[in-house]
């Protein structure tokens, strides 16, 4: 046994978890609320998910026919990918409308956010101004994006004004929730030496409130960013938006050509990795 | 003020000039790509709101089909759950061939990772449509495509919480001969269960509002109602849809948030 080892146990022994028993013994289970209430909810979600597959209406589906269908299918997605109808070119501009989709909603969400999260973070606003947007956030942020899209579409029309409207709309609801959450961590002290001195609001924002919490917004607007370019794909292939997603349900749900499929898959896929490995760096260069 | 002081708020100024240019740039870019319009965007705004005022109201007919909407509306939360919690198994067992603290092997590690990345940057899109292929308009459809997204998702984020929470723990167990089971049962899960079910609630909140879009796509549950009554411009019946659905994801949102606070 070496003695980091060593140093571990005797650590974990002192730890709260490891009171003694009268007898000598040790006890190693904790009996507080949380564990009960743990014990409860992992029984409650296993009879839910017991419940669910009994309940289910299957259909009278051949489910051992279905799966090798699934596994022959898959094969040819991702090990046969290419292309027949369109080109590699086209795709990849394709794949640009979606990108510049994504960088349009997410801006416009972010402007929009920034200016509601200052109405309603609770250290700089009033409670009742606070409550009130954040109940009106969530509501925004409950309906999926491709209701919201698809409502937009019915209103005004398809094309690109619906579906970044439609990307907006979710993207600023949970940007104001994450912003305000961002602002609500402030130092207390750094607002009320600025109040103190007279400073008028705005120059508190561009002074305190941006400078101490622009690092996390700008991290959670990236990630916001790449929930945004997997939604706008969504889009297009769900709601007819446009973009790479169009040409992923043409080619599924329209020429059922596997082949297309996987290689329009393939460009997506490569796509979002490389989006994940930009905005990692970003972020780490913004901390 | 002295110049140093000066010259701090002269390179704050310029690179919030840099950054407001940056964003200019991308927005006249990306603008010109998708061909969005501002002027039409702000245009269409205030029509799209009196179009939803007017429109997006349940009539009498939408509240007859009240119990139809109610019914699938369980079926998908059913759906979300028994999706979250299998790809939770699944993810938790595979999870611990990918934590660094299991020390397994350094090849079943990176390979682990791998295939989790893989299938989490497949669009549940593209699942959908494959599965349409064999499963065709059927309710496993929607919980394989929502399965294989959640599955990487939460195989990723529990080699995290792993990596994070347990390597005292492990290492102690591993010195006083402990069998790799019983390090799982009683290093890993006592010390990860709150995160994991953290997760476990987020990912059921996620998958109420992406089987939406499944069923969008597959012609199945709540997705398809929501379909069917928009293409035949029933948007009475349409927008009870919608309610219903905001109404079940702040309730489950409401009980996750009481949920989370318990288990702290």
């Amino acid at each position: 046994m070496d003695t980091g080892s060593e140093a571990a146990v005797s650590e974990m022994l002192r730890s709260p978890m490891f009171e003694h028993r009268r007898n000598g013994k040790i006890r190693i289970k904790s009996h507080d609320k949380s564990n009960t209430a743990i014990k409860l909810l992992v029984v409650c979600l296993a009879v839910i998910t017991v419940y669910a597959f009994a309940t289910f209406d299957y259909k009278d589906i051949d489910i051992a026919e279905a799966v090798s269908i699934t596994l022959h299918n898959i094969k040819v997605v991702f090990l046969e990918p290419k292309l027949n109808y369109d080109t590699f070119s086209g795709i990849m501009y394709q794949l640009l409308i979606t990108f510049c989709l994504g960088v349009i909603s997410t801006l416009f969400g972010a402007v929009l956010a920034f200016f509601c999260a200052l109405l309603c973070a609770k250290n700089i606003s009033s409670s009742f101004m606070a409550n009130t947007i954040k109940s009106i956030v969530a509501v925004v942020r409950a309906v999926p994006t491709v209701l919201w899209v698809m409502i937009f579409a019915a209103a005004a029309g398809l094309g690109s004004v619906a579906a970044v409207i439609g990307l907006t709309f979710h993207s600023f609801a949970y940007l104001t929730k994450m912003y305000a959450e961002a602002i609500e961590e402030i130092d207390d002290g750094t607002i009320e030496a600025l109040k103190a001195s007279g400073a008028s609001f705005w120059q508190i924002v561009c002074q305190a409130i941006i400078p101490a919490s622009i690092s996390s917004m700008v991290a959670w607007t990236f990630m916001r960013f790449e929930i945004n370019f997997t939604n706008a794909v969504a889009m297009g292939a769900a709601a007819g938006a446009g973009g790479i997603g169009f040409n992923l349900y043409m080619a599924g749900s329209f020429y059922f050509d596997l082949n297309e499929l996987g290689m329009i898959t393939y460009v997506i896929v490569i796509a979002v990795i490389l989006l994940e490995c930009v905005s990692t760096k970003f972020k780490a260069k913004v901390k | 003020m002295s110049s140093k002081q000066m010259s701090v708020f002269k390179k704050r100024k310029y690179t919030y000039l840099a950054v407001f240019g940056a964003i200019a740039f991308l927005y006249l870019f990306s603008s010109f790509i998708t061909k969005f319009n501002m002027e039409e965007g702000l245009i269409a705004f205030p029509n799209a709101a009196i179009w939803m005022a007017e429109n997006l109201i349940p009539d009498e007919k939408a509240f007859e089909r009240l119990p139809k909407i109610i019914d699938k509306l369980i079926e998908t939360t059913l759906l979300s759950v028994a999706v979250t919690v299998v790809a939770a198994v699944f993810a938790f067992f595979f999870s611990l061939f990918g934590s660094k603290t299991t020390r397994i092997n350094g090849a079943v590690n990176r390979a682990v990772r791998i295939i989790a990345s893989f299938f989490r940057n497949v669009p549940d899109v593209v699942w959908a449509i494959i599965l349409m292929f064999s499963f065709g308009q059927n309710i496993l459809t929607g919980f394989f495509a929502l399965f294989f997204t959640t599955f990487g998702l939460l195989t990723r984020a529990f080699i995290e919480t792993i990596d994070e929470v347990s390597s005292s723990s492990i290492e102690a167990l591993n010195a006083a001969g402990a069998s790799f089971m019983q390090i799982v049962f009683q290093a890993i899960i006592p010390s990860a269960i709150t995160s994991i079910i953290t997760w476990v609630l987020f990912m059921i909140e996620n998958n109420i509002r992406n089987s939406t879009l499944i069923g969008i796509l597959t012609a199945t549950g709540i997705g398809y109602l929501f379909d069917m009554y928009y293409k035949r411009l029933e948007f009475g019946s349409a927008s009870l849809v919608v309610l219903s659905i905001v109404v079940l994801v702040i309730a489950i949102e409401m009980l996750s948030n009481l949920l989370r606070k318990v288990i702290r």
